[in-house]
């Protein structure tokens, strides 16, 4: 009965063309053009920089503009990247070196020890201090974790280094906490959570076969997992260490609080240095002159590459090395 | 060769790094909230959520102020964002799980994972030169704008794969009634799919929620409420995040202060939304 009347309604009513063969093209059209708007603002991004930065690049030249180690929009008017490239760089490789081993270990920890419930509240902490705004950890660092530093370790070390080794003063720096190491601290906790999460998701398609083959040849638990869980999971440990890295590269709020910003090259251990995202980020506002806007133009055109290279072999690495070769995961 | 003791020494030592290296992992996140909820909570008062900030000498005088204007600025903001993301985002993701074989594709989910992957702070300049130079003015759209750049890669790829949960033969049963496949995504497979959906808007939204960057050079900031509601919008307005960094690097005390108040207020604001959202994915697997 109930069938019949459904089937009856439906037939009373044929469907029009335009609800079946229009309706499907121009939904099409809208979704595709959506798609499409998305590649265009990644294009965009890419062309902008590129136009916004001429000024700068024709200026200085392409080579004189990334060697350049003068940046001094004051009095000489002349800009060189590369105080804040070998300062990115330096924070970001030396943060990821510094959380490389606590994340992977966190993810095996979380893994293979703890109970699930603790490995889940754990897993869940972990993605928190992604979430965490970066100007909240800043605030944090400014107030906090800065003069504890000073107080601690840096007036300590610099005494030391007057006292025993005045050699080293230069390389030390002043010990006014806001500085490199300070920033490469901070750094390395924000960018835990990018490896620790890749790394957990790998270790979790390790096959039960092969541990359990590790197993049965008398491996211990920890022999397992060094011999059967790490090596087929590096896939994951490598890509989650890249994009950690690509994090890194581009963090600016807390690295530009707790920095110090200085110009002038080269940086020291303790002292205040600066980075890409932190110039940017403490110009940009107060910029003078159009070939200083250019010049902060460049600096994000440098960043933009440096990110998407970061990305690209990111995206290599996780399509060659993971279990599945690709495949969804 | 080793000793099973050795060995099992061993074990027992490799357990204790991994122990030590979470603890020392998480430490610091319970420190950092720790502190600003203690430091904000206690420079939290009523004139914070009434009053606007002014100049630095109404802060020394010890006349109220606070940051209304502030949070006012920061949902027209972030709404403006969701606003403008929405729609590219979820148009995105649908292209992707359900026109899966379609030639752009490929190049649009690289093109969305680079997007995806550039600092933020880029995507100000972005919006800096798109919004703020053409309309010759800082703007509560240009910042709109700049957190939309945040939003949209993350919306694409969340609505992707909470559509692709969905099981081919829910769509399958739509077109063997005849359904046209537009009503198939739009009336089985997106409402099937709303729990996912919500919370990729969730997490998108609170992480744009908490950036800054993008905000220095798009939405200003500015110390006052503007004198019509289309301030907000057209002219430059304050924001919790870029706001709360401007305090921090002042040299007042009592904005000091107001900085950790504004921290733990941004902080509840972030963290409420992604808890909620990991909540909402939780109770998704469950069922």
């Amino acid at each position: 009965m109930q069938n019949q009347h459904t089937t009856g309604s439906i037939a009373e009513k044929p469907v029009s063309i335009i609800y079946r063969w229009l309706g499907d093209r121009i939904f099409l059209t809208v979704v595709v053009a959506l798609g499409l708007s998305i590649i265009l603002l990644a294009g965009a991004m890419a062309w902008v920089l590129t136009g916004e930065s001429g000024m700068a690049l024709k200026e200085f030249g392409v080579i004189g503009f990334l060697t350049g180690t003068t940046w001094d929009p004051g009095v000489q008017f002349r800009f060189g990247a590369l105080p804040f490239i070998a300062g990115t760089l330096i924070t970001s490789v030396l943060a990821l070196a510094i959380a490389f081993y606590p994340a992977v270990a966190v993810a095996i920890f979380i893994a293979e020890y703890a109970p699930r419930w603790l490995g889940y509240i754990i897993e869940n902490l972990v993605h928190l201090i992604a979430a965490v705004p970066s100007v909240v950890i800043g605030i944090w660092g400014i107030f906090v974790f800065a003069p504890w530093m000073r107080d601690t370790f840096y007036f300590p070390l610099y005494e030391w280094a007057a006292n025993h080794q005045p050699s080293l003063l230069p390389v030390l720096g002043s010990p006014i906490g806001y500085g490199m190491a300070t920033a490469i601290i901070i750094l390395a906790l924000m960018i835990i959570p990018f490896t620790t999460a890749l790394t957990r998701d790998a270790i979790r398609q390790v096959p039960k076969e092969q541990r359990e083959a590790a197993r049965a040849l008398g491996a211990t638990k920890w022999e397992m997992i060094r011999m059967a869980v790490i090596p087929y999971s590096r896939g994951g440990i490598m890509a989650g260490a890249i994009l950690s890295f690509g994090r890194a590269i581009g963090e600016t709020m807390a690295v530009a609080m707790l920095i110090g910003n200085n110009n002038n090259f080269p940086f020291s251990v303790m002292g205040p240095a600066a980075t890409m995202p932190s110039v940017i980020v403490n110009e940009f506002r107060e910029a003078v002159g159009n070939l200083h806007l250019s010049s902060l133009m460049a600096i994000g055109l440098v960043l933009f590459v440096i990110s998407l290279i970061v990305n690209l072999i990111a995206a290599y690495v996780t399509r060659k090395l993971s279990i599945t070769g690709g495949q969804s995961i | 060769m080793k000793t099973l003791r050795q060995r099992n020494i061993r074990d027992y030592f490799m357990v204790g790094l991994l122990y030590v290296s979470t603890i020392v992992v998480l430490t610091p996140l319970i420190i950092i909230i720790g502190y600003v909820i203690v430091n904000g909570i206690s420079s939290i008062n009523i004139d914070f959520f009434t009053q606007e900030l002014g100049s630095p000498a109404r802060a020394m005088q010890g006349r109220p102020t606070g940051l209304v204007h502030t949070i006012l600025g920061t949902l027209v903001v972030d709404s403006l964002a969701l606003i403008i993301a929405a729609p590219l985002g979820l148009g995105a993701g649908v292209m992707l799980s359900e026109y899966p074989d379609h030639k752009l594709n490929p190049l649009l989910r690289v093109m969305n994972d680079t997007l995806n992957g550039m600092p933020a702070i880029l995507k100000g300049l972005l919006a800096f030169a798109l919004v703020v130079k053409p309309m010759g003015a800082f703007s509560g759209l240009a910042g709109g704008v700049a957190l939309a750049f945040v939003m949209i890669p993350i919306i694409a790829r969340s609505t992707e794969s909470a559509l692709m949960t969905i099981p081919w033969s829910i769509r399958e049963a739509g077109l063997a009634i005849g359904l046209p496949r537009w009503r198939v995504v739009l009336s089985t497979v997106m409402p099937a799919a709303r729990t996912g959906l919500v919370t990729g808007f969730l997490i998108a939204f609170a992480r744009a929620a908490g950036e800054a960057a993008p905000l220095m050079f798009t939405s200003f900031g500015n110390n006052y409420l503007p004198n019509r509601w289309t301030g907000m919008i057209f002219g430059p307005v304050d924001t919790l995040p870029q706001r709360l960094y401007s305090l921090a690097i002042s040299p007042y005390k009592e904005w000091h202060a107001m900085g950790w108040a504004a921290g733990v207020v941004l902080l509840v604001f972030v963290l409420g939304l992604f808890i909620t959202g990991r909540v909402l994915t939780r109770q998704k697997f469950k069922v």
